[in-house]
């Protein structure tokens, strides 16, 4: 009988203090997130240097709260995991030394995860994976297409050559004065909104699976600016529905073409702004008649949390990855070098 | 008794093993750079060579700023997590404190800093209270060093500078100060680790989850946000 794997994982790499158990990478024992969005929202976006003050005061209190719901403790479990990179540094530095100290005090292994296999790793806590597997990781600061032929293993297919489709959101939903976070505002407009304003869809080179969003985000800035000299008032509705389709139309398509050319066997969907209404359900209308599985997270698996981070993180337990005492915070980490320890 | 001190919150890297009676290991580096990667194998260092166990720790001292924001949350995150998690004591000391224990033996004022940008200064007056402890004469504030040291002359006693960023300030303090300005030699401008441990030793614990940095600084987009709120309610 195979004995039952336990991973404690800390994740603080943008504004969530976030401490999870987890049971054989794939059964979620306590998951924590303390969110700081409150105190985020007066200044319109994350102050990092306030995320990092917030974690440091939260940190110890969620790893507590954690381990009561789990009803146990860091001696039952057989490693710490947590995020190593990319994110805010100094956000990432208090997880990073945290988990050091826990696993230090405990004489545990200690696994650096990398912050995009952990979003991506949320979608097996649902369903396990079959390779070859693509993801499509979208998010604040991410936007790519993500190939995996064994667990552990990443190829970056298709990225972002400008901005990341969660950064476009902000700035147009800054450029319509809706609150902070601006992403779901406008999913949430766009839902009765049309769109009739014709903002366009890079689709760059035959071929590629890169993206770009500048380009949409320009469009949308102009055509505001435009209506506002001819004294006209375009529907907040109809801007967000506009933006909205140009945004998912492209990834659905990229998602979709790619998906074919490699053949894969399911489609997993991560970041944050996989909480999109809009996008779940062009994603799902796409791969209906598809025998390629798709799979999209729950809503709680989304946003940034630690249960996700102990799901990559015990999978490169089991490859046997160990970080050193010297294990630091890694703002900039690369995912495919970090696809290289598997190997 | 054995007490683990650790100090991230400026230049020094400093980790310090002691008994109660005496320092059993100690480590200082002065290099400013990676303290996060740095500290753990130190930490496992000092603890081999003192042929210990993280279980045989019973407290943990640490130095909780003022001074490199990042920097005070590496030591913090590190003491708070490991004292947590094995159930002991964690105490926070100023990193001025510890600064000023160095002259913890001499009759005269001490005054303690550390460098802020563009003239401002972390800083506080101490004088000696007995053999092990200083007491603080001037709260610990956020500065400009000119202002700082014109209130001191006011005094007209002699003060004992230390500071890791002498070299920046010394003509200024000579030039407000003259004569009553005294610069101990170069090792004393270091926090010390086992002055830290020693600090800690019988002062009463922290609660460990409230336990949080010295900064002596509000974010700036809070301090912006907070003049702004106040303007709006005077209106
Ligand atoms: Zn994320």
């Amino acid at each position: 009988m195979k004995i039952d794997q336990y991973i404690l994982a800390i994740e603080t790499s943008c504004d969530e203090t976030a401490a999870a158990v987890i049971r054989n990478g794939q059964d979620v024992v306590a998951n924590v997130v303390a969110s700081q969005i409150e105190s985020h929202k007066r200044f319109g976006g994350v102050v990092p240097e306030i995320a990092s003050r917030h974690h440091v005061e939260q940190i110890t209190i969620v790893v507590e709260e954690t381990l009561t719901k789990a009803n146990m403790t860091v001696s039952d479990m057989d490693g710490i995991a947590v995020t190593e990179g990319p994110g805010l540094v100094g956000a990432l530095l208090v997880g990073v030394n945290a988990a050091k100290a826990l696993a230090f005090a405990h004489q545990k292994p200690l696994i650096g995860v990398h912050h995009i296999a952990g979003h991506i790793y949320a979608n097996r806590i649902e369903k396990e994976f079959s390779f070859p597997l693509l993801a499509l990781v979208v998010s604040g600061g991410h936007t790519e297409l993500v190939l995996m032929h064994e667990h552990g293993s990443f190829e970056i297919i298709g990225e972002t050559r400008d901005d990341a489709a969660g950064e476009a959101y902000d700035k147009v939903a800054r450029t319509l004065d809706l609150p902070y976070p601006g992403g779901p505002q406008i999913d949430q407009l766009a839902q009765s909104g049309e769109d009739n304003l014709n903002f366009p869809r890079a689709w760059l080179e035959d071929g590629s699976f890169d993206f770009s969003f500048s380009g949409l985000k320009s469009a949308v800035i102009n055509t505001l600016h435009n209506a506002q000299q001819r004294n006209e008032t375009l529907k907040n509705e109809d801007v967000a529905a506009s933006f909205q389709a140009s945004v998912i139309e492209v990834l659905t398509e990229k998602t979709y073409q790619a998906a074919k050319q490699y053949d894969v066997k399911q489609v997993v969907l991560a970041g944050g702004v996989a909480a999109n209404k809009g996008l779940r359900h062009h994603l799902t209308q796409k791969f209906a008649d598809e025998s390629i599985e798709l799979s999209i997270p729950p809503l709680w698996l989304c946003t940034d949390n630690a249960a996700m981070i102990g799901a990559a993180g015990s999978i490169a337990f089991d490859q046997g990855h160990r970080a050193g005492w010297d294990l630091n915070a890694n703002p900039g980490l690369d995912l495919e070098k970090y696809s290289e320890r598997s190997k | 008794m054995s007490i683990l001190a650790i100090d991230t919150s400026n230049e020094t890297l400093g980790v310090a093993i002691h008994d109660g009676a005496k320092t059993i290991a100690a480590y200082i580096a002065n290099s400013k750079t990676k303290h996060s990667k740095r500290l753990m194998p130190v930490i496992n260092q000092l603890m081999q060579d003192a042929n210990m166990t993280p279980q045989d720790l019973t407290r943990i001292v640490v130095a909780k700023g003022p001074g490199s924001y990042t920097g005070v949350r590496i030591g913090l995150s590190t003491a708070k997590m490991m004292a947590w998690t094995l159930q002991i004591p964690v105490i926070g000391i100023s990193s001025l404190e510890t600064l000023a224990l160095h002259a913890i033996t001499q009759p005269e004022l001490i005054c303690p800093f550390f460098d802020a940008r563009r003239g401002l200064v972390y800083t506080g007056l101490y004088q000696r209270r007995d053999a092990h402890q200083a007491k603080l004469i001037k709260d610990e504030q956020n500065v400009l060093m000119e202002d700082w040291l014109y209130e001191l002359r006011e005094l007209n006693q002699s003060i004992l500078f230390l500071s890791p960023d002498l070299a920046l300030y010394r003509d200024l303090i000579q030039s407000i100060l003259g004569e009553k300005a005294i610069f101990p030699m170069e090792p004393f401008h270091h926090p010390s680790p086992a002055l830290l441990a020693v600090a800690g030793s019988e002062r009463a614990e922290d609660p460990v989850h409230q336990l949080t940095p010295n900064y002596l600084r509000l974010v700036e987009a809070e301090a912006k946000w907070l003049a702004k709120q106040k303007e709006h309610s005077n209106e």
